[in-house]
């Protein structure tokens, strides 16, 4: 131990529907440019780590990959594990080099979920649930995180208001950011009224489909001084994985965030009042507030309330998703993790302009995949 | 350009293993099996080769009484695939059975609106159109 790992390097390419793009134009323009932010040239890389792709599925992604733009590292491989994989490739990243096996590792995903889907959308969908204990009963993936909040709300816990506040609260968020997918103001009576997909969740309850990509470079803390941007430490990280499918969920109140979280804060030493800024996986408006407090930031039933009272605006107690998230910033499969935890690195370098968090010096990103099943939080911070 | 004739999409249905045989052959006798292992005295859904718990091996199976609870569950209105998109809204429910094992399915026989947390459902096995495999399925307790 003793060594450190930094993110030296982030990029995320234009998001919404970019109908010229492909999984593999998205990849080499979310590398390059973090390539570029990081001040590092593709043959300073000797680790690659990428994710999957719904639209150009790949026996081996990183291969396909590396020999596109002519990288040949180190360490190769791609991991599929859903909304989680973002987070899951920092995690690797950073342990590499950490061990000392490499010295840059680039983490890159990317897909054209939005306008290259075509008739295979179906297929996808309908691959989403267990064969035999789930896909013969309709399950859809909303009703499947519905049965959480169903919970929360009979408790108590939540309510209506609750999860269009976190809605609202995000598209404002996405207005401030230049290149964010949806723009257009909602107000609470638009997520209220919004059509019932699997009750309680509405439409503007739902994350956004989007072609986009995104890259960060995780390097050894002491290349640090030789980069040309701030360099942001990754301070704590953290996973907890409990099941895969929503009926073997050891509970639907309590889920791996819960330990991820914790890990990732006593690895950093640090509390939950130490987190400046938190860029926390929203598949769905009630997945962050269970999340939120399932991690310990608010106690049972707090954290609706808390935004419904605006703490989680960019200039309130606890700021959430600055970019506007997937539920508004964008989502483009693993890329929508990646999102999150570029967002968190741009809040610590003071680079978000308009959305700026004052003195953000402690970020949290955390990613989920699966219904609740894998999860992932990164503390990080100024260097 | 003739019209290419539409035919029912089917709903998606399983294909037993050699594991998950016991459970989907009792499903076509109206009974449902879930294995209960020996070692520890846990039950366990959905069948497995081994005990999720302490992996032992020696699994026997039970059958369950009926009755059960819905944990929880989400009326859907906007169906996955067109095979379900005639049954909107249906009710996808977890439920937990009185023996101790949760499976999810959809809450027949009433009206979405009044299945609640808590509400008591008994077993029942639904046919499917075009398939020889009938489904475990719930209903209210009181209808
Ligand atoms: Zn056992």
């Amino acid at each position: 131990m003793g060594k450190k790992a930094i993110i030296s390097g982030v990029h995320d390419t234009a998001v919404g529907a970019l109908p010229e793009s492909t999984c593999m134009s998205l990849h080499v323009e979310a590398a390059l440019g973090a390539l570029v932010d990081a001040g590092l040239k593709l043959s300073d890389i000797d680790g690659l780590l990428t994710a999957y792709s719904f639209t150009s599925p790949q026996l081996m992604l990183g291969g396909v990959f590396g020999e596109y733009v002519g990288l040949h590292p180190k360490v190769n491989a791609s991991i599929s594990m859903g909304g989680v994989t973002a987070g899951l490739m920092v995690h690797h990243a950073a342990s590499l080099v950490k061990a000392g096996i490499c010295r840059h590792v680039l983490c890159v995903t990317g897909d054209n979920r939005l306008t290259g889907m075509g008739e295979r959308v179906q297929a996808a969908l309908a691959d989403v649930g267990h064969p035999q204990y789930e896909q013969p009963y309709g399950m859809s993936v909303p009703a499947a995180f519905a049965m959480a909040a169903q919970v929360y709300f009979h408790e108590g816990w939540l309510n209506g208001e609750h999860l269009a506040a976190v809605a609202v609260n995000q598209r404002v968020n996405a207005a401030l950011h230049p290149q964010s997918h949806l723009k257009k103001p909602i107000t609470m009576d638009d997520v209220r009224k919004s059509k019932v997909i699997a009750s309680p969740l509405r439409m503007l309850d739902c994350c956004l489909v989007s072609d986009g990509g995104a890259a960060v470079v995780v390097s050894a803390a002491q290349t640090a001084r030789d980069l040309p941007r701030r360099a942001v430490e990754l301070l704590g990280i953290g996973e907890g994985h409990t099941h895969e499918h929503i009926f073997a969920a050891p509970s639907l109140v309590d889920f791996g965030c819960k330990e991820s979280a914790a890990t990732a804060l006593a690895q950093a030493g640090l509390a939950h009042a130490d987190i400046d800024s938190a860029h926390v996986y929203d598949c769905f408006t009630s997945t962050l507030l269970i999340t939120l407090e399932s991690m310990g930031f608010y106690g049972r039933g707090e954290a609706g309330p808390a935004a419904l009272a605006g703490e989680f605006a960019i200039g309130g107690r606890f700021p959430v998703n600055t970019n506007g998230g997937l539920l508004s910033y964008g989502s483009s499969g693993a890329a929508g993790g990646m999102f999150h935890v570029v967002e968190a690195v741009r809040q610590l370098r003071g680079e978000c302009a308009q959305r700026q968090v004052k003195d953000a010096e402690v970020a949290l990103a955390h990613t989920l995949g699966g219904i609740f099943s894998g999860h992932c939080s990164i503390v990080m911070g100024r260097l | 350009m003739s019209e290419v004739p539409s035919l029912p999409m089917p709903m998606p249905m399983p294909a037993p293993d050699a594991c998950s045989r016991p459970y989907w052959d009792g499903a076509n006798q109206d009974v449902f099996r879930f294995q209960r292992c020996r070692a520890c005295g846990r039950a366990q859904f959905y069948p497995r080769s081994l005990c999720a718990h302490c992996q032992g091996a020696d699994l026997g199976w039970e059958t369950a009484a009926g009755p059960g609870r819905v944990a929880s569950f989400s009326v859907i209105h906007r169906a996955p695939l067109p095979a379900f998109a005639s049954a909107v809204p249906y009710v996808l429910a977890l439920i937990d059975l009185d023996e101790g094992v949760r499976f999810m399915c959809n809450v027949l026989n009433c009206d979405p609106a009044t299945v609640r947390i808590g509400m008591r459902v008994r077993l029942c096995f639904q046919a499917r159109p075009g398939s020889t495999q009938k489904v475990p399925q719930v209903e209210p307790a009181e209808s």
